[in-house]
C-alpha cells in the first residue's frame, strides 16, 4: 500500500505546488488582479463572499444534477436500443455523430426561444452535453458481448430481455460508469453555458455579470467553485464505479469488499 | 415417408436427416457440411473428431438450433429443432463464466432462465438450488469456492465451473465444444475422469467435438470422424472399453490401436484433400 500512498502525496503535493507557482508567478511577475487574481486573493473571495455566492451554485448543482439524470435516463434507453441490434447500431449511429458534432453553445438560443430564460435550457443543455458519451458506451458495451456467452443464452432459449438483464447490462456496467465521469463534468458545462447566455441566476451568469464589472476575483471564484463541484461529483462517480464494477478492474480489494 | 421417421426416432433421440449447411452466398460461398446422416441414442455419449473446418462445430450448432440447416432436417427428441422442450447445456473451449458474478452466482444462471426452474427461482435460490449447486460443485472438486470470482480462480477451476452450469439445470442433451482444449495435460486428464463421472450419474446425451483422439476415446461411447472439404463423417466407430474408464487403460493396446486407427483416419483424410487442391 506504501506506492498507494506515495501515490497520492504526489498528487497533493501537485495540486498544491500548481497554487503556489501561481501566487509566486503574480508576485513575482506584479501580474495585476483584473487580469490573473492570486489564489489567495481567490479563496479570501470566495469566503468573504460565500454568502452571495451561494444562491448562484445551488441552482448550478441542481440544474446539473436533473440535467444529468435526464441524461442518463435518455442515454440508457437510446444506448441499450442502438446497442442490441446490429441493424439499429448501424443505421443510428451517423445520425448520432452527426448530433453529437453540433456546438451546443449553439442549441441554447434555440431552448430558449421554447421555453424561455432560466431553468429549462440550463437543464437541458446539461442534458444533451452528457447524453452522448453515456449513448455511445452503453450502445459499444452491449454491441461487443462476446458471441459465445450469446450462444450461451440462445441455448437456453434465454428471451432478448432475460439476455439483456442477465448479460448485456451488467457486462455494460463499467464502459457505463466510464461515461458517467465523462458526462457529470460535461453537465456541468452545459448548465453554464446556458446560465451565461439565458439566466438571470447559477454560477455561469454570477461570473457573466462578475467579469462586466471587472470583478476579476469573483469571476475566478466562480471557476473554482465549478471546479470543486466537478471534482465531488466525479469523485462520487469514482467510488460508486468502483463498488459497482470492481470486478472489471481485478483489483484484490475487491475481494474484501 | 412418416411411419418410417417415427420409427427411427424410437430409437434415436437426436437425429441428423440429410443434413447440409453453407455458409455466404453466391461465389463465396462455402459448404461447411455435405450431406450428412447421424443418429444418436438417448444419454449416448458421442465424440465428433476430425481436423479443423471440418464442420464438427456446425454440427453442435445444428443440434443445439444456434444455426439451421440449409437443407435436411434435424430432429431432436421426435421433433423439429427449435420446437421440441428439451434443456441444452454448453460447455466451450473459453469457460465464457460471466466475470461480475461469483461461481455460485453463474452457476444458478441457467436455473434463472431455464423453465421449469425458472418459476421457483426466488423461492429457491437460497435453498434448494443453492444446496444442488454446492453439490455439483463439490462432485467437480470446487467445494467451498462458490463465493469466488472467476478472475481468483485458475483456468482449470473455471473450466469445472463451467461444465456445473452446462450441467445445473438437468439437460437432457450436453454440448461440449473442445471443453478442456485449452488445459495443461493433467488438469485435462483430471477433468476427463470428473465428465466420465458426471456423465454417469446425470446421463445427458453428449455431444463432444474434440481435437484430441485419446479424449475421445477416453471418454466417448461412439466416435464420429471427420474430414473437411466439404465437412463430413467419414467413419463411426464404438468405443468398446469398460466404464469407469482411467487414464491408466489410455496405455493399453487396444485403446493405443484405436486411437492409432483414428489417425490414420484423419491423417488420410487431409493428405487427400490436398492431393486435390
Amino acid at each position: 500500500m506504501s506506492t498507494e500512498k506515495r501515490r497520492q502525496l504526489a498528487s497533493i503535493a501537485l495540486i498544491i505546488g500548481f497554487f503556489v507557482v501561481w501566487e509566486l508567478a503574480c508576485i513575482v511577475f506584479g501580474i495585476k488582479d483584473i487580469v490573473l487574481p492570486r489564489p489567495s486573493q481567490i479563496i479570501t473571495t470566495l469566503v468573504t463572499r460565500f454568502p452571495a455566492i451561494l444562491p448562484h451554485a445551488i441552482p448550478t448543482l441542481v440544474n446539473t444534477l436533473i440535467g444529468f439524470a435526464l441524461g442518463i435516463i435518455g442515454g440508457v434507453a437510446i444506448g441499450a436500443l442502438i446497442g442490441s441490434s446490429r441493424l439499429a447500431y448501424d443505421v443510428a449511429y451517423p445520425l448520432l455523430i452527426g448530433f453529437s458534432s453540433i456546438p451546443k453553445v449553439a442549441v441554447v438560443p434555440i431552448f430558449v426561444l421554447w421555453f424561455g430564460a432560466g431553468f429549462a435550457p440550463a437543464v437541458l443543455t446539461a442534458m444533451i452535453l452528457c447524453i452522448f458519451p453515456i449513448v455511445v458506451n452503453v450502445a459499444t458495451g452491449l454491441a461487443t458481448t462476446e458471441p459465445e456467452l450469446e450462444d450461451v443464452m440462445r441455448a437456453l432459449k434465454a428471451s432478448k430481455l432475460d439476455t439483456l438483464l442477465n448479460v448485456g447490462l451488467p457486462r455494460t456496467m463499467p464502459y457505463f460508469f466510464a461515461s458517467l465521469k465523462v458526462a457529470i463534468t460535461q453537465a456541468f458545462v452545459g448548465t453554464v453555458i446556458a446560465e451565461t447566455v439565458a439566466s438571470n441566476r447559477g454560477i455561469g451568469n454570477l461570473m457573466m455579470i462578475a467579469s462586466a464589472n471587472f470583478d476579476v476575483p469573483l469571476v475566478f471564484a466562480g471557476l473554482l467553485i465549478l471546479a470543486l463541484l466537478g471534482v465531488a461529483l466525479y469523485v462520487l462517480f469514482a467510488v460508486i464505479e468502483n463498488r459497482v464494477t470492481g470486478w472489471a478492474r481485478r483489483k484484490d480489494e475487491f475481494a474484501g469488499g | 415417408m412418416t411411419t418410417e421417421v417415427d420409427a427411427a426416432l424410437d430409437r434415436s433421440y437426436v437425429q441428423l436427416d440429410k443434413v447440409t449447411h453453407t455458409y455466404g452466398r453466391g461465389e463465396r460461398q462455402v459448404r461447411a457440411l455435405d450431406e450428412t446422416d447421424l443418429r444418436i441414442d438417448k444419454g449416448d455419449f458421442i465424440a465428433l473428431v476430425g481436423p479443423s473446418g471440418c464442420g464438427k462445430s456446425t454440427i453442435l450448432k445444428l443440434v443445439t438450433g444456434l444455426m439451421e440447416a440449409s437443407t435436411g432436417y434435424v430432429f431432436v427428441a421426435g421433433r423439429e429443432v427449435g420446437a421440441e422442450p428439451v434443456r441444452v447445456g454448453m460447455a466451450f473451449q473459453n469457460p465464457t463464466l460471466l466475470p461480475w458474478l461469483n461461481l455460485r452466482d453463474n452457476v444458478m444462471l441457467p436455473l434463472k432462465i431455464v423453465p421449469p426452474f425458472r418459476q421457483d427461482y426466488r423461492a429457491k435460490r437460497k435453498t434448494e438450488f443453492r444446496d444442488r449447486i454446492e453439490a455439483l460443485l463439490t462432485q467437480v472438486g470446487l467445494a467451498g469456492f462458490g463465493d469466488k470470482y472467476p478472475w481468483q480462480l485458475s483456468g482449470g477451476m473455471l473450466q469445472r465451473a463451467s461444465l456445473c452450469r452446462a450441467l445445473i439445470h438437468e439437460p437432457q442433451l450436453l454440448m461440449l465444444d473442445e471443453p478442456f482444449g485449452a488445459l495443461d495435460q493433467f488438469t485435462r486428464e483430471e477433468l476427463w475422469a470428473i465428465m466420465q463421472e458426471l456423465w454417469m450419474t446425470h446421463r445427458p446425451t453428449v455431444l463432444l467435438v474434440t481435437h484430441d483422439l485419446k479424449e475421445a476415446a477416453y471418454l466417448a461411447n461412439r466416435i464420429c470422424v471427420m474430414a473437411a472439404r466439404p465437412g463430413r463423417i467419414i467413419d463411426d466407430s464404438v468405443v468398446p472399453f469398460a466404464r469407469p474408464r482411467t487414464v491408466a487403460m489410455s496405455y493399453d493396446p487396444e485403446f493405443v490401436s484405436l486411437t492409432q486407427h483414428l489417425r490414420e483416419l484423419i491423417v488420410s483424410a487431409r493428405t487427400t484433400v490436398e492431393a486435390q487442391s
